[in-house]
């Protein structure tokens, strides 16, 4: 049972550049309900892995390395997937935030809807993890249904929290035209959305599966060409700017 | 207004020598960004394409050319140039560029030594003057000196200590030359001298000096009349402005070899000269630049004789020619106007290079665009170091700058004397061997008691610390009134004390090596269990570390307040002895390269480092073992105390990864800017910052020819890499590089 007022972390960094907008702290929570084909987390799979923090004691951290936040920086709850300690979320985050310290949540949007609109009231912007937007290659790369992530996406939309949208990209696996296509379409349809990256697959997770002795699901995939994947971002942002404008 | 003065705005500095006051009224703030620079000038290209055949051949050779014909003095060479028709900045410390001078004054001994290293002879009347007829400040010192003086001096416990060279670190305020012209400053001299009238032992060392000083404002008019120009009277334009200021900034090279010749905070007493040309359309930006560049040059040229064992300990052939940019005026306006930007563009215009020392006085006020163009040219050059001026300004009111790499001092009515440092942690291992040297295997200061017992405890180690510390601090203080009554006494810096106040305030700054070293051992004594391993003699010479323990660098106040409290202590002991003219203490923590030196003279230590391996440079944590991220290093560096306690600098060497730093290169701008806003709004003092990675170091490391430029901030100015010994190479290899984890 994990007690509300405790966060689990598989680990932290205290100095990150790539998780949201200038230096901020990376707190990677413990524990994902998905199994993405391409995770190099596999670590942060378990949820009661790792250390744990009250709210106060990540203030007490933070405050550490407030000074460096400037005027963009702050605090990202990364995972795992921070969703799955949402009680912990609401609280901490609401916590960070009457201490003026910005606060995103790099999530997949899969948790318990019920908080859903909590956290999302305590969190400045949302670093969306857009695995698919087709239901079958959502199944394929994450082994579970598209439709709780759906869920957590209307409310985002309701809320209207900023959003910067990601997602990893896999040589044979979604770099495809189909792929690029739905998920301009469905970027389209999204407000509030302030960036949109595509980041490319890479084979670094490999030995961290090996060392867990769990099977590696890619194992023949190579690496995704980084000039490709910025061609196909670039494609992408164009592809989503000619849908809005037609649908105008 | 008379001719120079057109266009300007009234103020006290007409009544006075008051330069700041002349700023503060006539500056132009600039806010804006970069893209107003202009691109190097065709004549400013052929002078620098000469300069680098030049620099080339030097760097084959070690030293391109001494004069053995004359010895240092302001007007006591011919005129020289690099090419005369391209030069609209001219001036040379003897007749040719990059030909060294002969300086016998710290030491005449030293002085033949190094000549003859070079396969030159020394004019043997040279010998027979300074021998017979006189004598130089190095025989004044060692006429001084005690028994327990030389010992400390040879076993390396003090080390670097100025009583065989130049001290430096003195800045004379060049800019009064632009601004008032030679004829003024010796007018205003000569009053001063009629006030000494109260003859004491002080005022008479007073009024001769003043009489020297009059001699060399005198002689540097002559030196600049061999170059065709009057600067008897003030600057009237841009190009003269540049001009004076260079000739009275040459004068100090021509006459000194001081370690650190730093040039002071001319950048923006400069842009009042040229916005004025500008304003009048006398000039565009391209001329504008060219004058900084050609400038800019020159300092780059400055080179003193040094002996192969100074290059040792600092590689490169530094000469600090430090430059003050940016910070924010007594009223609260920060200074920067686009010639700071010039200043920092000649990187860009003619290539990364360690000179001039650009010292950025770091202000949270500063402008946005300045502050982010300073990041830009740290992450493309590696070339900068930055102070913060929130925490100095204050204290040194408004118009101070950096001397060599981080000392302070008010332009003009403060100067330093330099005192190198004294090493913590050898004076750590004589408090375990009852003050007896670790290598030598003698005593060398008397009265400590040999630690009893086997396993190190804790306070029984601090007991006999403070008391080595006691007695380093009276020797320390007693050793460096001697260096500076001789240095005053026979190699006195008449020129530069020119540019000064009459009365001025004197800092001497002691300075500290292996504080991360004496942390991380007392840590390991109070948290782990260490056992000396002891020689015939009954000296430890290893250490066994049972256990983990804190170690200075990852924000840890167990072990970071165990370093704070040494060097406040040490501080407070060295302030309890009197001082050579009534000077202020201030302490350092800085190393410059000296710390793989250092290193190398200090026995294995109780913190698990080996014999003879490095430092860490100036008060960095010891190499990789800050290994709690970035900022928690810098946390851990910014509890060490400026004001009162180490007001002569705490220096620290940040190295980070580009990728680290972010993805897009306007990412790694901002993120560099948040660095260093956040790591001064902690009080904290230096950061050097250079951005690259391991990879490229050893590429450089292998393949010399192909990084000709790249440079690197060791600890408190910066040098090309391939200056760099192999050991002093492999030193910066070992430190942490801060990546993700």
């Amino acid at each position: 049972m994990i007690k509300s007022n405790l966060g689990y972390f598989s680990k932290i960094e205290p100095f990150g550049t790539v998780d949201g907008p200038g230096v901020r702290t990376v707190f990677f929570l413990a524990g994902c309900p998905l199994r993405c084909l391409y995770c190099h987390n596999p670590e942060t799979w378990a949820y009661q892995n790792g250390n744990s923090l009250t709210s106060d004691e990540v203030l007490k951290m933070v405050k550490r390395y407030q000074s460096y936040y400037g005027k963009e920086g702050g605090v990202t709850f990364s995972g795992g997937e921070p969703l799955a300690q949402s009680e912990f979320l609401i609280e901490t985050c609401s916590l960070l935030r009457s201490n003026g310290i910005h606060v995103a949540l790099d999530t997949s949007g899969v948790g318990n809807p019920l908080y859903h609109e909590k956290v999302l009231d305590q969190v400045d912007l949302v670093i969306y993890d857009l695995k698919a937007a087709d239901s079958d290659l959502y199944r394929r790369i994450t082994s579970q249904p598209i439709d709780p992530t759906e869920v957590f996406l209307s409310t985002l939309q309701r809320v209207g929290t900023p959003i910067w949208i990601r997602q990893v990209i896999v040589p044979k696996i979604n770099d495809t035209e189909e792929n690029l296509e739905a998920t301009a379409q469905k970027i389209a349809t999204l407000r509030n959305v302030l960036k949109v990256e595509l980041l490319p697959y890479h084979t670094m997770g490999k030995a961290k599966y090996d060392k867990l002795h769990i099977a590696y699901p890619l194992e023949d995939t190579p690496a995704m060409d980084l000039e490709r994947c910025r061609r196909l971002n670039e494609s992408l942002i164009r592809r989503i700017e000619e849908i809005r404008n037609t649908n105008r | 207004m008379s001719k120079p003065w057109e266009g300007f705005i009234e103020g006290n500095w007409q009544k006075d020598v008051d330069v700041d006051d002349f700023i503060q009224k006539n500056f132009t703030l600039y806010e804006g960004d970069d893209s107003f620079l202009a691109p190097i000038s065709a004549n400013t290209e052929k002078v620098w394409a000469r300069c680098e055949e030049l620099l080339t051949e030097e760097r084959r050779l070690g030293v391109l050319d001494i004069d053995t014909d004359e010895i240092s003095g302001i007007a006591n060479f011919k005129p020289g140039y690099i090419l005369k028709d391209y030069e609209s900045i001219v001036g040379l410390q003897s007749d040719a560029p990059l030909k060294r001078i002969i300086n016998p004054y710290g030491g005449i001994k030293l002085a033949a030594s190094i000549v003859k290293h070079y396969g030159r002879e020394m004019k043997p009347e040279y010998d027979r003057i300074f021998n017979e007829y006189t004598k130089t400040h190095n025989q004044g010192v060692f006429d001084a000196y005690t028994k327990e003086m030389r010992k400390v001096r040879h076993t390396g416990l003090l080390t670097g200590l100025p009583d065989a060279y130049g001290r430096g670190r003195i800045i004379g305020d060049y800019r009064r030359v632009a601004l008032y012209g030679i004829d003024y400053l010796i007018k205003m001299k000569e009053a001063d001298k009629e006030a000494i009238i109260d003859i004491t032992e002080e005022t008479i060392r007073l009024r001769e000096e003043v009489s020297d000083q009059i001699k060399a404002l005198k002689a540097i008019k002559t030196m600049a009349a061999s170059y065709g120009f009057d600067i008897s009277r003030p600057a009237e334009t841009a190009q003269e402005a540049v001009q004076w200021l260079y000739f009275a900034y040459l004068a100090a090279v021509k006459e000194n070899n001081g370690a650190a010749m730093s040039l002071g905070r001319t950048s923006t007493f400069l842009d009042i000269y040229i916005q004025r040309d500008l304003d009048r359309n006398l000039i565009d930006e391209t001329l504008a630049q060219e004058y900084i560049d050609q400038f800019i040059i020159k300092l780059r040229l400055v080179r003193h004789l040094r002996s192969p064992e100074y290059d040792e300990l600092f590689a490169g052939d530094p000469t600090w020619v430090t430059e003050s940019i940016g910070g924010v005026s007594s009223a609260g306006i920060p200074l920067v106007t686009k010639n700071s930007f010039r200043y920092l563009h000649s990187l860009t215009n003619i290539s990364p290079a360690p000179e001039p020392n650009m010292t950025v006085l770091w202000s949270q006020r500063l402008p946005e665009n300045f502050k982010k163009y300073c990041a830009k040219m740290s992450i493309e050059t590696g070339a900068i170091q930055y102070e913060n001026d929130d925490l100095m300004e204050p204290l040194y009111q408004g118009d101070y700058a950096i001397a060599c790499c981080v000392s302070a001092m008010s332009v003009g009515k403060q100067t330093q004397y330099f005192g190198a440092r004294t090493n913590l942690a050898k004076a750590l291992l004589y408090s375990l061997n009852g003050g007896r040297d670790e290598n030598y295997k003698e005593l060398v200061l008397a009265g400590i008691p040999q630690y009893e017992g086997d396993v190190l405890e804790y306070d029984k180690v601090m007991e006999l610390y403070l008391l080595t510390l006691e007695k380093t601090a009276k020797l320390y203080v007693d050793t460096m009134n001697i260096i500076h009554f001789m240095h005053d006494k026979y190699a006195y810096e008449k020129s530069q004390f020119a540019l000064h106040d009459t009365w001025i305030t004197r800092l001497m700054a002691f300075g500290a090596a292996g504080l991360s070293v004496v942390a991380d051992s007392l840590s390991a004594i109070k948290y782990a269990k260490v056992t000396p391993i002891r020689d015939e003699h009954g000296i430890a010479v290893d250490f066994k570390i049972e256990g983990d323990f804190p170690k200075f660098g990852n924000d840890d106040d167990r072990v970071d307040q165990i370093a704070v409290e040494i060097i406040s202590k040490f501080s407070a002991m060295l302030k309890q002895h009197p001082l050579y003219r009534d000077a202020v203490h201030t302490l350092s923590i800085l190393t410059i390269t000296s710390n793989v030196v250092y290193g190398k003279k200090t026995g294995s230590t109780p913190d698990g480092r080996k014999a003879g391996e490095p430092f860490a440079p100036g008060a960095n944590p010891m190499h990789g073992r800050d290994n709690s991220g970035a900022l928690a290093s810098l946390n851990s560096v910014a509890k060490l105390p400026y004001e009162e306690i180490c007001q002569d600098g705490v220096s620290n060497t940040f190295t980070i990864l580009p990728s680290t730093l972010g993805k897009t290169a306007e990412e790694r701008i901002s993120n560099c800017v948040s660095i260093l806003d956040g790591y001064f709004k902690l009080k904290a003092h230096h950061l050097n910052v250079n951005v690259y990675s391991r990879e490229t170091l050893i590429a450089a490391m292998e393949n010399p020819q192909l990084y000709p430029n790249l440079t690197i901030r060791v600890s408190g100015y910066a040098v090309r890499f391939n200056r760099l010994t192999k050991d002093q190479q492999l030193e910066v290899l070992e430190r942490t590089f801060h990546d993700q984890v």
